[in-house]
């Protein structure tokens, strides 16, 4: 127990470590600049307690519950011996990775739909938008994105293409779409692509990317297992304008089915 | 009391249902697919609960502190009229908070590692470190350069879209001419910026700085701060491969 507290209270103060250039930012400039008194001291400084002591749970419980299980999982799945190929092959066959693939998207969706990050701006985009962009409907597009993007860059890894191929052609997609999309969520669908990959995701993806490439034949892990996280950060904008563009279009057809404008 | 009791339960429960699909995705592949028992059941218990009672906390104090800061600053910087200091304040932001952040660090580590490894630069551990810290600089200074061009953005209310195409056109054309050992590097360097406390932070700001300014749709111009911080590292880290 006395082990424990101490670990704890030693990662509570790296937390705040962390926190500590963006509070000095905040105060330096409330004091010097705006010279206004903050409006409700004690809430704000409880709440930002509250916001360490959140981040510090989260992260003690990730580095004991599920980093070692995904890292774990990561080296399994990846194994040679699981995915039944002699080690000393010289080309790397995709089509015996489908259970990597599978963990990939799966792995994603769900840390996805857990991250922090995602979780506010969500929560924030619901408000604004006074419950027209819902903030589950939100999360699950975000996640949908980081799911399909985690499990082509694993496939990606296992065939040894050219990554920016890949992220080009992303590029192409989004602009596209941009141009189609209801203006009201452009920024939001780019601002989500920015924070799907934050404090739960970052670490098991990497660890997934670096399993793959050091067990899979011919791949540099140096060099191949980058990458995944601009996958990652990439597919969520497609995925939420091409959310956008099908709920205004299930509105436009609801609109027009039964004349009077439903809310 | 019973208020915040109450409000403290409910979110719980939702915490607990944010974390469900994580449990089930583990336990699902651990049992049916590799069909090995789960090492250290009991940690994986007792981390699960610290990690709903991480997102409760965070959540409430999101609520209570850093939403309202951001905005009330955005509101305090509207009210003021000073550009300048708006945009100081921008910079300060995007670089104090990147440059601290860890996944940053560790990216910034592991890319020098890649880099002495490819003999870009020589293999001794000064030399190492002296590039991951120019290269965390890098990245930082880009975000409070994004940061800044974002704020000046919702100000004058230019259209988002141009620019972030402008600047995935830029990314395009730099690709073919960086070192092929910094492109994987700078794609992911994009994605790693953003951390749990900046994101609404500067989301609350944008936000604010909308509905504070006339003539601006907080939908519209309010987000698009965090697209510029994920999107300028790429440029910016792409460019210091090539110069070094």
């Amino acid at each position: 127990m006395t082990d424990w507290l101490i670990h704890f209270s030693q990662d509570f103060l790296e937390t705040c470590r962390d926190v500590l250039p963006i509070v000095a930012i905040i105060i330096g400039f409330q004091v010097l600049v705006i010279r206004k008194p903050i409006l409700h001291p004690a809430q704000t400084f409880l709440g930002f307690l509250n916001v360490l002591i959140g981040i510090t749970f989260f992260l003690d419980g990730l580095k004991m519950a599920l980093f070692p299980l995904g890292e774990l999982m990561a080296t399994q799945l990846t194994a040679p011996e699981f995915l039944g190929i002699a080690a000393n092959t010289e080309q790397a066959d995709w089509h015996n990775y489908l259970w990597v693939y599978l963990f990939a998207a799966s792995i994603g969706f769900a840390t996805t739909l857990a991250e922090p990050s995602l979780l506010a701006v969500a929560v924030k985009a619901e408000e604004i938008s006074g419950g027209a962009i819902g903030a589950w409907g939100l999360r699950i597009a975000v996640s949908i994105g980081v799911a399909f993007g985690i499990s082509l860059g694993a496939y990606r890894i296992v065939t040894g293409t050219e990554l920016y191929y890949y992220i080009i052609a992303g590029y192409i997609v989004v602009m596209i779409q941009t141009i189609f999309a209801p203006k009201l969520i452009i920024g939001l669908a780019y601002d989500s692509g920015g924070v799907t990959t934050s404090t739960v995701t970052v670490p098991l993806v990497a660890a997934l990317g670096l399993g793959l490439a050091s067990t899979v034949p011919g791949r540099n892990p140096l060099l191949d297992g980058f990458g995944l996280i601009a996958f990652a950060s990439l597919f969520p904008i497609i995925t939420v304008l091409a959310y956008a563009q099908l709920a205004e279009w299930r509105n436009k057809k609801r609109n027009s089915s039964n004349q009077s404008p439903s809310k | 009391m019973f208020l915040r009791n109450n409000r403290f339960v409910r979110q719980i429960f939702s915490s607990f249902l944010d974390l469900a699909p994580i449990l089930v995705v583990v336990l699902v592949f651990q049992i049916a697919v590799i069909q090995q028992p789960i090492p250290d059941v009991l940690d994986l218990i007792v981390g699960s609960l610290f990690v709903v009672l991480g997102l409760t906390f965070f959540m409430l104090g999101l609520e209570q502190s850093l939403f309202p800061i951001g905005e009330s600053m955005a509101y305090a910087f509207a009210k003021k009229g000073s550009l300048f200091w708006l945009l100081v304040f921008s910079f300060c932001l995007g670089f104090g908070t990147t440059v601290a952040e860890p996944a940053l660090i560790a990216v910034a580590s592991e890319a020098a590692n890649v880099a002495a490894k490819g003999d870009v630069i020589a293999n001794t551990e000064s030399a190492i470190n002296q590039y991951a810290l120019g290269l965390r600089l890098t990245v930082a200074a880009s975000v409070g350069f994004a940061i800044l061009i974002g704020v000046l953005r919702i100000i004058r209310g230019w259209p988002l879209h141009y620019i972030i195409i402008g600047g995935y056109c830029m990314i395009v054309a730099m690709t073919p001419f960086a070192p092929a050992e910094i492109i994987g590097i700078a794609y992911d360097s994009g994605g790693v910026t953003t951390s749990t406390i900046t994101v609404p932070l500067v989301t609350a700001l944008g936000v604010g700085l909308a509905s504070s300014i006339k003539g601006r749709n907080p939908m519209i111009d309010g987000f698009g701060l965090i697209a510029f911080a994920s999107l300028t590292p790429m440029i910016f880290v792409m460019a210091y491969g090539m110069l070094i």
